[in-house]
């Protein structure tokens, strides 16, 4: 089958390589119709994160049909279109019967490596590095999707393919960071980023009931896209001080809840992005940890703090002294979809969720490249590239 | 040439320092302790279902009687906490580092089985990575292979 392959640091190709097969009784071959760039496939791409093989299928948010069943699925059937949440999870073990999806203890095949770089095993992830199982990812033809019956959600019938295909991991991950950012009636909320993650959290934050919710991003088209289909007021932080804006805003106290979707390129106009950059490239830190300083500082005090944004290893410069003193709360996580997902399909259903506007580019497998240098580099307003591999 | 001679005197020096410090007293009594540590998961399950009639989950009753292995009962409702440990001496210092990269160190199989067992019991099948693990094999490809194949045997367990 045709797939789009990571070759190495910033080098992607369009590859033949094997059709997935069952291997497990519960799996199941899903027929990708549909599937996304999403932000932290740039840090597979830029090389950040280190357990990449060349000829890796990348990919991880996506929609399709069911073409094929091991002999242990229940729920979902030959023909059924359905989501597939880009978490894995095996629905049985302590962490998926609590809700902490992304947290599974089954669903990684290759449990030692992120037991070694972070003390504990987390979940499956398609097309995400060995470190993460090392399942092929949905930038194909076809994917084998491991225990189906618990990843993936039949789409309902008047959600199209465009609509239903960011409840894969977009919404998902934005809905969590504002339920478990603790966002509640009233809320002042900010959210670093309005890329996919970014604009799904502020919706999220609305949805919830949060009196103003505040984005911040740097790209012109990006803001007027969550003015105009999230309702969220923006910040450019190119053009004002971020933390004075938000204090002037908010009487003075700073955002209830901050929600952080930037990841570990954050930018910054300031000295440190440089500072950062040096040290990244330096090997002294791995991740630059920007939007999470400036959410830890803009917090009103006794406030809570939620990191979206992918991290893979150590920071520098962590204001451990503002989190402590200003009684925050801190939290993140790989998103928990299978939590989310059904609720969100419902959203999207009723109209009250709206998603299809994230896909700026829609374009063939065989233009992944291309898609990708278009998503990287912000090229002609591009939020979200789809590819479609049957196109 | 005098750099390249000071260059060797130093990495001399500092292999010197590691092997004193793993043949240490201090160290050697640390790894003993280590080579002795149960290894331990905990299942979503009751005892009775971990090991029903005092039966070994399959990847477990494999290792035979190269293992010794405990079963209790987990606090807050959490299950079932399954140890097990070779019987055997296991390697320690510089041997135990060979071993672990060379596959042959008798804890990994141990972990391998624990998880194994914990997956088999949870869900009723031992989850498989995707294969072949990919289609273009390079020097740094091989680094990764390396780590994915010793994955199951490594790790916090």
């Amino acid at each position: 089958m045709k797939a789009l392959t990571w070759q190495g640091v910033n080098e992607l190709s369009v590859e033949r390589v094997p059709d997935p097969r069952i291997l497990n009784a519960q799996d199941a071959i899903v027929k990708v119709r549909m599937t996304t760039t999403c932000g932290s496939d740039l840090h597979l791409l830029g090389g950040y994160i280190p357990a990449m093989r060349a000829g890796d299928v990348i990919g991880h948010e996506f929609l399709g049909e069911v073409v094929e069943t091991g002999p242990e699925v229940r729920r979902h059937r030959v023909g059924d279109r359905v989501v597939v949440c880009s978490i894995i999870g095996c629905g049985r073990c302590w962490h998926c019967e609590h809700d902490m999806w992304s947290l599974c203890e089954n669903s990684n095949p290759k449990p030692g490596i992120t037991d070694m770089m972070w003390g504990g095993t987390t979940a499956g992830i398609f097309g995400y590095s060995h470190a993460m199982g090392g399942f092929k990812g949905s930038h194909a033809e076809y994917v084998r999707v491991p225990f189906i019956d618990y990843s993936a959600f039949t789409v309902p019938d008047g959600v199209d393919d465009l609509n239903a295909l960011f409840a894969s991991d977009a919404a998902p991950t934005g809905w969590m960071g504002a339920d478990l950012g603790g966002v509640r009636p009233g809320d002042v909320v900010a959210v670093w980023g309005c890329g996919g993650v970014g604009q799904m959290a502020a919706r999220a934050a609305i949805l919830l009931g949060a009196d103003r919710v505040i984005a911040i991003d740097r790209y012109p088209e990006r803001l007027t896209m969550t003015e105009r289909h999230i309702g969220a007021e923006t910040i450019d932080y190119t053009r004002t001080d971020v933390i004075a804006e938000l204090r002037e805003r908010t009487g003075g106290r700073g955002p209830d809840v901050c929600i952080e979707a930037v990841g570990l390129e954050a930018d910054s106009p300031g000295p440190q992005k440089i500072y950062d950059k040096a040290k990244q490239r330096l090997g002294l830190e791995q991740d630059r940890p920007i939007a999470v300083r400036e959410a830890i500082h803009a917090c009103r005090t006794g406030g809570s703090v939620f990191v979206l944004g992918v991290f893979a290893g150590m920071v520098d410069k962590f204001p451990l002294g503002a989190l402590m003193n200003k009684g925050l709360t801190l939290r993140g996580a790989q998103q928990h979809g299978q939590r989310y997902i059904p609720k969100l399909l419902d959203l999207i259903s009723k109209g009250e969720l709206r998603t299809a506007h994230l896909a700026t580019h829609t374009m063939t497998l065989d233009e992944g490249p291309r898609g990708y240098d278009m998503f990287k580099n912000k090229k002609d307003g591009c939020v979200r590239a789809v590819f479609r591999p049957w196109a | 040439m005098k750099r390249a001679v000071l260059g060797a005197m130093m990495l001399g020096g500092i292999g010197l320092g590691v092997m004193r410090w793993l043949n240490s007293r201090q160290t050697k009594a640390r790894a003993e302790r280590e080579a002795s540590r149960w290894l331990m998961v905990t299942i979503n399950r009751r005892p009775d279902e971990v090991v029903p009639d005092g039966r070994l989950p399959e990847p477990l009753a494999r290792l035979g009687e190269t293992i010794e292995v405990q079963v209790r009962e987990a606090p807050g409702d959490r299950g079932t906490e399954l140890g097990a440990r070779p019987v055997t001496p296991v390697p320690t210092g510089v041997e135990e580092v060979m071993a672990r990269l060379a596959g042959e160190d008798p804890r990994q199989a141990v972990r391998t089985a624990l998880r194994e067992s914990k997956c088999l019991i949870e869900t009723g099948e031992v989850l498989r990575p995707d294969e072949p693990p990919t289609t273009r094999p390079t020097p740094t490809g091989r680094l990764v292979d390396l780590a994915s194949q010793r994955a199951g045997g490594e790790g916090r367990l």
